[in-house]
């Protein structure tokens, strides 16, 4: 029985270990709420796609518990399938069908009539921006448009849970924004969305809460805010209307010249954006432009990741 | 609330199982130049060489022209390595591409996956069969002894191929795994398996051998049903293909509940 308080995802001492040799998962704890829009962030091998491949069925697991809306996966595998959708990371469709034939097909899947999935294929196209392609031989798409492909399919069953392992790899930042905004309207239209990406800015923007996994293991679990909140320092570049040939002492921070205009300044949580600018501005100094140095959460994931090793 | 629950569980796998069977038809249907043509042009040409020009010097068999004799064994033949290599290519292929994990991540039950792609087997097996036929027609005269016989071997013999093939596909790494056991195993075991000879010619040695060839129960049930002659008891043959049949879809289904070959 499904309530309000059942996550969407519930991982309990999840552990895979391939062979019998190489542990990919060590024992992780994950709980992702319904209405979610949830990262999960991790370096290259550190087990983002092994968890994926589980809660999908495509890896078996070797202990442990995934329940999906509180369906357990080892009691009810087809069950819980059929409220997920899954974006791989890799192309894996087939590249001789068209489109259409593609998602109408994962509806049959899904026990949806063909009536009712060629309606649906035709509403998914028309929101993923590939309604004019519909037609099209698959392989003849191109890499932005492989990618909205395989989210169209993965929504055809309109699943509760969308789970997407890199959805904007390899696409150029027009497109990454166009899906980003579409993933924005999905989660606020009530699909819980879990989303593996290599751009942390990516995550910043679209999620509330986050885990970060390193070697199969959870080094992080919080709310986007909080994980952003543990960063001490931040690192600003000004860049000055004039030259500038002193550079007041401002307490707290640490000032790196850049050349004669432009200067670093490393400030940490507790000191006052306000004050650094009255000092300048008292100084004669004009402000022309101040942008971040690093992605914040750039910063923060490498540190974590890096504690870990 | 439960019988509903288990209505729909079925309905909605019977639409699964008309989507795979859909996509396999349309598959090797895109494709009939490589899938139904060949194997009829293939064919043919045994007919032509057994027919006019070494079919007359042979002379008869066990009461037959000798054309008409093999003409069965041919169709049967046909039905065999097309129904096989119909889900080994075609399963293999959806391994390779990865889109076969459009249907592993959907809640399709083994046994769908299982009667969905062997259906596909048997579709190609029977199509390609029956343009065989009308070519044999050109050729020689061919009047069905027992409706009921024909129609069993010819559905037993290519969900049996077809199985052969899933599994073959399971199990294969690379393409050079697919192309190994219809060239190293099916192709002799075809040939020798009395497509082109009554297995009473053969010495008391090797028609003991013979017996061990399952092909040699198809070809033989088989021509059984077109012209009412048989080496082998058509019961024993029947019962065989059944236990084979039987044995091997319960084999694969497990090996795809394990996900042998397919998942990690």
């Amino acid at each position: 029985m499904m309530n309000n308080h059942t996550p969407a995802l519930e991982i309990t001492n999840l552990t895979k270990t391939y062979r019998g040799k190489v542990t990919a998962l060590s024992n992780i704890t994950l709980h992702v709420e319904e209405g979610d829009f949830f990262a999960l962030l991790g370096p290259n091998g550190a087990g983002k796609s092994t968890a994926i491949g589980i809660i999908s069925s495509l890896v078996r697991k070797t202990d442990g518990v995934v329940k999906i809306f509180g369906i357990d996966i080892d009691d009810d595998f087809e069950k819980a399938k059929s409220l997920i959708g899954i974006v791989p990371q890799e192309i894996n469709f087939n590249q001789f069908e068209t489109v259409s034939e593609i998602i109408i097909n994962q509806a049959g899947y899904f026990g949806i009539d063909r009536k009712t999935a060629k309606a649906r294929t035709n509403d998914v196209l028309k929101q993923t921006q590939l309604w004019e392609k519909r037609d099209e031989v698959s392989r003849n798409l191109s890499g932005g448009m492989k990618r909205r492909l395989m989210i169209s399919r993965a929504l055809v069953h309109q699943p509760k849970l969308l789970i997407l392992d890199e959805p904007t790899a390899g696409v150029d930042i027009e497109v990454r924004r166009s899906m980003w905004e579409f993933l924005s309207k999905l989660n606020k239209s009530g699909t819980t969305i879990i989303l593996t990406t290599h751009y942390l800015e990516e995550a910043e923007r679209l999620c509330r809460n986050i885990a970060i996994i390193d070697n199969g293991e959870i080094v992080e679990n919080t709310s986007m805010q909080t994980l952003l909140q543990k960063l001490r320092n931040e690192t600003f570049v000004f860049e000055c209307a004039t030259e500038v040939e002193k550079i007041p002492n401002l307490l707290g921070t640490e000032i790196t010249r850049i050349d004669s205009q432009r200067f670093e300044i490393i400030i940490d949580n507790s000191s006052s954006l306000n004050q650094i600018f009255k000092t300048l501005s008292d100084s004669g100094i004009q402000v022309a432009s101040m942008r971040n140095k690093n992605n914040r959460l750039e910063e923060l994931f490498l540190n974590l990741v890096n504690s870990n090793e | 609330m439960s019988n509903d629950n288990s209505k729909n569980a079925n309905n909605r796998s019977l639409i699964a199982l008309i989507t795979i069977v859909r996509k396999e038809v349309t598959r090797f249907s895109r494709i009939w130049m490589q899938t139904i043509i060949p194997p009829a042009i293939t064919m043919g040409l045994y007919f032509i060489l057994f027919s006019t020009l070494l079919g007359a010097r042979i002379g008869q068999m066990a009461g037959f022209d000798y054309i008409q004799y093999i003409a069965p064994g041919i169709i049967m033949m046909s039905i065999i390595t097309n129904s096989y290599s119909n889900v080994v290519s075609s399963f293999f292929g959806a391994k390779f591409q990865r889109h076969i994990e459009e249907i592993l991540v959907s809640p399709v039950p083994n046994y769908v996956i299982l009667i969905g792609y062997v259906s596909g087997g048997i579709c190609r097996g029977v199509i390609v069969g029956t343009l065989v036929t009308l070519v044999a027609l050109f050729f020689t005269d061919l009047s069905i002894h027992s409706y009921s016989v024909t129609l069993i071997v010819v559905i037993l013999t290519s969900a049996l191929f077809s199985i052969c093939g899933l599994i073959n596909a399971i199990f294969a790494q690379k393409f050079d795994d697919i192309s190994i056991v219809p060239t190293f195993v099916l192709t002799p075991l075809t040939y020798l398996g009395g497509v082109f000879y009554s297995i009473d010619l053969l010495p008391d040695v090797w028609r003991q051998i013979s017996l061990f060839n399952p092909v040699l129960y198809m070809v033989n049930a088989f021509r059984y049903g077109i012209l009412g002659h048989s080496d082998i008891q058509v019961n024993y043959a029947l019962t065989m293909i059944c236990f084979f049949t039987v044995l091997l879809a319960f084999i694969s289904h497990e090996l795809l509940r394990r996900g042998t070959g397919l998942k990690t």
